[in-house]
């Protein structure tokens, strides 16, 4: 009746998911019932969970990413206080907890933080800056939000019940064939990936869709801003690439449900074809997160320096040379599993290519700084953190991308401070500077400046502080993944890598407070101009947060760095002047598809997992059928009439008007 | 979202959607398509089982007419054209097909070369012998 399910996978023998697991639990309960009593559940039901407005999608993605990153740090300083005091000892985690979570760690921080935070972002800003109302397809982008939750419920739901995978982070056969990991932990890695996998695939399609064929009048290719080029480099790397993960998953469920032989030891199976296959996936996937960073900091930089982006036609350049290719390196992550010189040489070579163009880019900022008038915000203290940190990252990448250096760094803590090197160094970085510079666009308030520099100089010192001495121990030789280990000569470099977690700890506690407080004190915080930074793209022609359709009239762009044109030649006309030509707006319904079918998505993947099969068969069919009755829906859109549009465009102006006038006679 | 129709240029069309609202020269189009992928099926299977031609060249040719069969679908079937309005249906087309080529190519012959350099030490043995 339920498969391999009993209370046997409840871990009561192990204190530590079990209180963790309480503590999620009473506190998710503790919301409900307060969402719940408080009579806010018609209001989250209505303005958010069915939502189809781009903007909302983005705002609940980045949410997403916020706690599950709070779970993932989590892991994070567990193993750095593990490793810290595991000398000649067993530590406080038994080993296989310790791979749990180490595996947990890499699974969630980028398929549940990385993943959400730029695809949020992306999501948000994006229509915005193209000038248009929505994205391509409204009701798809909230059904892939919410299969991605659903994945990352599927993680969270394996602390408690069962275990998680512990293979590491990509499930290397044969440790992941049902041989060696008879256990669900596998399989909670391979469904909530499968899952939220085509969550990334839609919301992928539909951000490609949304820049080529939706923007508005004037903008064309080489008029976008920067941020809206990355994107798009990286929602065709998504649709390119996101495949392969599905698909080479499905084989490995495959040979663990019905005993094929992809990738086993015997029977004709290939180990070596998974490695090649995760990673002719993963290696496009590292630049799906990074690409969209590099966009946000262009935006920032251009912004807080007061100038048009440097080399703009360079940078489009760079960035789409990065994303070709992207794809011919992933050999570079298996040097070491016997390929012949030719091999290894040839994809060396291409990795070490691939950072010709990121120099490109770097030359770019520094030149858009040069001779500007920088204002050091936080936003811009991220992007000027980033470029030091990732430079470092991209040097210690060029050197991994030497084979015969790869053979003696392979698998080491070198390699494990590397790729946190460019990920926490562009990825996390470009995801707080995008966090902290959109913030007032999405809510209509400033975050908080002293604190949110706090947390920059911990995050940014806690970094150097925790990895810089991994470097050091990779060149003593320890391995990664390591539960204890019995060579002094790691433990002083351990203990202060412990010490740097503690650091970003800091940083997270700082802005868990600037959110706090900036929520506390919005009034003062208050953006009523919709364009707190001077900027100059079009996301800040519109109101903060912007009205459900985005822009009254659709803007008419007439050169790069749309809005500051504006600003510049026509402010006056367009505040003091003839007022526009309103008209009725469409704008399509709310709909609660996303969220039913990832309500039964969530059931069928669980029931997968366990084996459950007629619960299978309960959630496939129920998935189907919201599919069916979206299908045959009758209204799909709702008119603002102009006079309401009128109104609401009224105010912004008047607005906007007051806070000039301000200005002006200050 | 009407209002974004009007602002769109029509120099990108979607495949399939075609502003010719006439159906008599589409039918054709059609037709034609079909007769020549039927034309090319026939062949194929003609020329496999026949020893009219030289029998070596019989895979390349079924390479030929396999490329040839492509090129009818997507000229007839799904309309790519190297039409000023089609530039990203040719777009996605090429994109595709490189990303194929790199990743199927790419993993034969790093497979290809695995294997000969891992191979197991009996066989190896057995071609030193």
């Amino acid at each position: 009746m339920l498969g391999k399910l009993s209370w046997a996978a409840i871990p009561f023998d192990q204190p530590i998911p079990l209180l963790t697991g309480a503590v999620v639990l009473v506190a998710i309960l503790a919301v409900l019932a307060w969402v719940i009593i408080a009579g806010h559940l018609p209001y989250l039901w209505r303005e958010w969970i069915t939502s189809v407005d781009h903007k909302r999608i983005g705002v609940m993605y980045t949410l997403l990413a916020m706690v599950m990153l709070l779970r993932g740090f989590a892991d994070a300083i567990l193993m750095r206080a593990q490793q810290a005091v595991a000398f000649h000892s067993q530590g406080f985690l038994p080993p296989e907890h310790y791979n749990q979570i180490f595996s947990a760690h890499g699974t969630i921080m980028i398929f549940f933080v990385a993943m959400p935070f730029v695809i949020g972002l992306m999501n948000l800003v994006v229509p915005l800056q193209l000038g248009v109302r929505d994205v391509a397809f409204p009701t798809l982008n909230s059904v892939g939000f919410w299969l991605t939750a659903t994945g990352a419920l599927l993680v969270n739901i394996s602390l408690v019940v069962g275990e998680f995978a512990r293979t590491g982070w990509l499930p290397y056969p044969p440790l992941s064939e049902l041989t060696y990991s008879p256990g669900v932990g596998v399989d909670y890695y391979a469904w909530s990936l499968e899952i939220s996998g085509v969550g990334t695939l839609v919301a992928g399609i539909n951000l490609v869709t949304t820049v080529l064929k939706l923007r508005t009048r004037g903008m064309s290719y080489l008029r976008m801003p920067m941020f809206c080029w990355t994107t798009l480099a990286s929602n065709l790397l998504i649709v390119a690439a996101f495949p392969i993960l599905t698909a080479t998953l499905a084989m490995l469920i495959l040979d663990r449900y019905f005993g094929f032989h992809f990738f086993t030891n015997e029977a004709g199976g290939n180990i070596m074809m998974f490695m090649n296959l995760i990673w002719a996936w993963g290696h496009p996937e590292v630049y799906i997160l990074v690409l969209p960073a590099f966009g946000i900091f262009s935006e920032v930089v251009s912004t807080f320096s007061g100038k048009p982006l440097f080399g703009y036609r360079s940078m489009v350049l760079a960035t789409m040379a990065i994303f070709i290719i992207s794809f011919m390196v992933w050999l570079h992550h298996f040097f070491t599993m016997g390929a012949g010189p030719d091999v290894n040489a040839i994809f060396g070579i291409a990795s070490m290519i691939i950072a010709v163009p990121t120099g490109v880019k770097i030359y770019n900022w520094l030149f858009t700084m040069y001779g500007g008038r920088i204002r050091f915000t936080t936003p811009m203290l991220w992007s000027i953190g980033f470029m030091v940190t990732f430079i470092l990252g991209g040097l210690t990448g060029v050197l991994v991308a030497v084979p015969p250096a790869d053979f003696l760094l392979h698998n080491s803590l070198f390699l494990v401070a590397h790729f946190h090197n460019v990920i926490i160094g562009g990825v996390v970085f470009g995801a707080f500077a995008g966090y902290t510079y959109w913030f007032p666009k999405a809510f209509g308030f400033r975050l908080h400046e002293g604190l949110g520099k706090a947390a920059f100089w911990f995050w940014l010192v806690g970094f150097y502080v925790a990895f810089m001495p991994l470097y050091a121990v990779g060149f003593l030789g320890m391995t990664r993944r390591m539960q204890h280990y019995d060579v002094a000569e790691w433990r002083p470099w351990l203990m202060v890598a412990g010490g740097g977690a503690v650091l970003i700890l800091i940083g997270i506690i700082f802005q868990i407070m600037q959110l706090v407080t900036s929520i506390r004190d919005r009034a003062e915080l208050r953006d009523s101009t919709g364009d707190p930074w001077d900027g100059r793209s079009l996301e800040w022609a519109t109101a903060s947060p912007p009205p459900v359709f985005n822009f009254a009239v659709m803007p008419d762009v007439r050169g790069e760095d749309a809005y500051w044109a504006m600003k510049v030649q026509a402010q006056q006309q367009a505040l003091e002047g003839r007022e526009p030509d309103y008209r009725d707006i469409e704008m399509p319904r709310n709909s609660p598809t996303g969220f039913v079918c990832a309500f039964f998505a969530t059931i069928m993947g669980f029931a997968l997992i366990w084996h459950i099969w007629w619960m299978v068969a309960a959630g496939g069919i129920g998935a189907f059928a919201t599919f069916v009755a979206f299908a045959w829906r009758d209204h799909d859109e709702y008119v603002i009439p102009a006079a309401e549009v009128a109104r609401i465009d009224r105010a912004n102006l008047e607005q906007r008007r007051a806070a000039l006038s301000l200005a002006g006679g200050t | 979202m009407s209002e974004l129709h009007e602002l769109h240029d029509y120099r990108d069309v979607a495949p399939g959607d075609e502003e010719e609202v006439r159906v008599g020269p589409r039918l054709l189009g059609y037709v034609v398509g079909l007769g020549l992928a039927i034309v090319l099926t026939i062949t194929s299977f003609f020329v496999a089982g026949t020893d009219l031609v030289w029998q070596p060249s019989i895979p390349v040719a079924l390479v030929v007419l396999a490329m040839a069969q492509m090129g009818v679908h997507l000229v007839f079937f799904l309309h790519i054209t190297t039409g000023a309005d089609n530039t990203n249906n040719v777009l996605a087309l090429a994109f595709g097909l490189l990303i194929v080529f790199l990743v199927i190519g790419g993993s034969l012959w790093i497979m290809s070369n695995l294997n000969h350099n891992m191979m197991p030490m009996d066989q190896i043995m057995q071609m030193q012998r």
